[in-house]
């Protein structure tokens, strides 16, 4: 599997870091409810078929919002995570 | 039909004519009192025990393949009781207990082999953890022996001990502990649970959960809609979907492991062995064959195939490990789809929907609860109150946050488990 990094391009899969669903960016309130913490912290949708997660591109440092597909493990793109659409 | 030393003899001198069909092929009926979701080894053994513990037999177990075409099939076998917290210990306790007894009571031959367990350590805070996890195993009743160094030699001789960066320190070692065949287990429940009435029912997916005012009231089918008063779900993998199906969200993702069989060899390897430091784990099967693993591909997946950087890694740690293994081909490599939870520890509950069960999270390790898993999902199906042995695993220890299970203490990350 490659994946794509916004800075690098198409790399090995073994260059990255899997940091999960890119829910991760959607961090609650302090004060939020516990399920709003539970739907962050351990639900997911758990999709079969194209999903957004995170991934780490460990040579540069780049947080990746990448669009796979979980049944083929197709890419269908990235963007940085600090310009990707929440 | 039961099977004995003298029915197998008498069979083979009548050219084994007299053979029949394990179980029957039943069409679907229109209601059940209970539906099961999924013929993996959960939920045959649940079918099983509702049959045999509770007197319920008006049951349907549907599932989308073949009978043990899940991952009750393309696991590495490994049986234990060595969990180290509450809620673990006493549910993996009380499943090894059935699976001792298992062969007699489903009169199937399941070669379970208690060939012993043996986890390596390569420091001296690994060594206080494997102490601290034979104590808390003892304490629960069951059987665990910290071996040093030369115990760990006399057992295994054919390690690397003087590897630089994983020098063995000892090991801790679960006699009781072992393999089974993973199909024969399958089959012995279905076998059990068709036996008792049980419908099993394959080549039918589930597509649809019917509810009613908060109330289950039975399954759309790729074969047709089937009412029933009690719907359980247990299919490991594919549990997020089939939970959507009720418009739940589980905590739950999907992820692929691989697992790799050399070679049929000659006796090489009698005991499991683990080395988790390299994230390895290998013991040798009935045919021969080294059956060995490691870690997830670590990324979410429905693919039941893996990718070659984990591949690499896993035969990287068996050289490090034992070096003779270099010298065997490996045949085959495949994967199976893991219902991974964020704590590493499984859900046996209610759910907020009346007559509709939830059993998954089972990560790795659910091939060894499949006896436990089954008696207590039956009991909390039947009783509507959950079995002692599988008490906490709650699903709404999650949004509490009491009760967590977190064997490996890496936190709430469902891939790290
Ligand atoms: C490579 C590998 C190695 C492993 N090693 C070990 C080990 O050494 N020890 C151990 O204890 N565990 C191990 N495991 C884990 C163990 O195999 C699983 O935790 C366990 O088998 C899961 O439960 P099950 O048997 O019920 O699942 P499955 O056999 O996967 O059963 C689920 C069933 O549900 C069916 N299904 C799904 N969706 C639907 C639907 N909509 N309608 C109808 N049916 C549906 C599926 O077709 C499937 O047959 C391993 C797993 C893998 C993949
Ligand atoms: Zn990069």
């Amino acid at each position: 599997m490659r994946l794509d990094c916004p800075h690098c391009g198409k790399r090995d899969r073994r260059e990255f870091t899997y940091r999960g669903d890119a829910l991760a960016l959607l961090r609650p309130d302090p004060g939020a409810e516990a399920a709003a913490w539970d739907d962050y912290l351990h639900n997911r949708d758990n999709p079969a078929g194209l999903t957004r997660e995170l991934w780490y591109h460990d040579p540069c440092g780049t947080w990746a919002v990448v669009e796979r597909d979980t049944l083929t493990h197709h890419v269908a793109g990235s963007q940085a995570a600090a310009e990707a659409d929440r | 039909m039961r099977y004995s030393g003298l029915r197998v003899l008498a069979e083979g001198l009548r050219g084994n004519k007299g053979w029949g069909p394990a179980w029957r092929d039943p069409e679907p009926k229109a209601s059940y009192d209970i539906v099961i979701i999924g013929g993996g080894g959960h939920g045959l053994s649940t079918a099983y025990y509702l049959a045999k513990q509770h007197g319920l037999t008006n049951i349907a177990v549907l599932e989308k393949g073949y009978l043990g075409g899940g991952n009750v099939g393309r696991n590495t076998t490994i049986v234990r009781a060595n969990y180290g917290l509450p809620g673990n210990s006493e549910f993996y306790s009380h499943s090894l207990k059935l699976w001792e007894g298992l062969e007699q009571d489903l009169n199937y031959n399941v070669m379970h082999s208690q060939r012993g367990i043996i986890n390596l350590f390569h420091s001296d805070g690994a060594r206080d953890a494997a102490a601290r996890r034979g104590n808390a195993m003892i304490n629960q009743g069951d059987d665990a022996i910290l071996l040093d160094r030369n115990g760990v030699r006399d057992l295994l001789p054919y390690l690397d001990f003087d590897n630089i960066r994983f020098p063995i320190y000892g090991g801790l070692y679960h006699p009781r502990g072992g393999t089974a065949r993973h199909d024969a287990v399958a089959w012995g429940y279905a076998r059990g649970a068709d036996s008792r009435g049980v419908d099993l029912i394959q080549n039918c997916e589930v597509t649809g959960i019917d509810i009613e005012n908060g109330q289950v009231t039975g399954v759309q089918t790729s074969r047709g809609p089937i009412r029933a008063k009690k719907v359980a779900m247990v299919v490991a993998g594919r549990s997020g979907q089939v939970a959507a199906l009720a418009g739940m969200r589980l905590p739950i993702e999907s992820h692929v492991l691989q697992a790799f069989v050399t070679e049929g060899l000659k006796p090489v390897l009698d005991n499991v062995i683990t080395f988790g430091a390299g994230h390895f784990y290998i013991s040798q099967s009935d045919k021969g064959g080294l059956v060995f693993g490691g870690d997830l591909d670590l990324y979410a997946s429905y693919a039941a195939r893996g990718n070659l950087p984990t591949a690499e890694h896993v035969v990287e740690a068996a050289i490090t490990l034992m070096p003779m293994v270099g010298k065997a081909r490996m045949l085959r490599s495949w994967g199976g789809i893991m219902d991974m939870s964020p704590d590493g520890s499984p859900i046996i509950d209610k759910t907020h929907i009346d007559g509709l069960y939830l059993n998954c999270g089972w990560c790795y390790g659910g091939f060894k609860a499949v006896p436990g898993s089954g008696f207590a999902y039956a009991h909390l199906i039947a009783q509507d109150r959950p079995h002692e042995s599988a008490a906490r695993y709650r699903l709404d220890r999650f949004r509490t946050g009491a009760g967590l299970m977190d064997e490996e203490a890496t936190g709430s990350q469902h891939n790290l488990h």
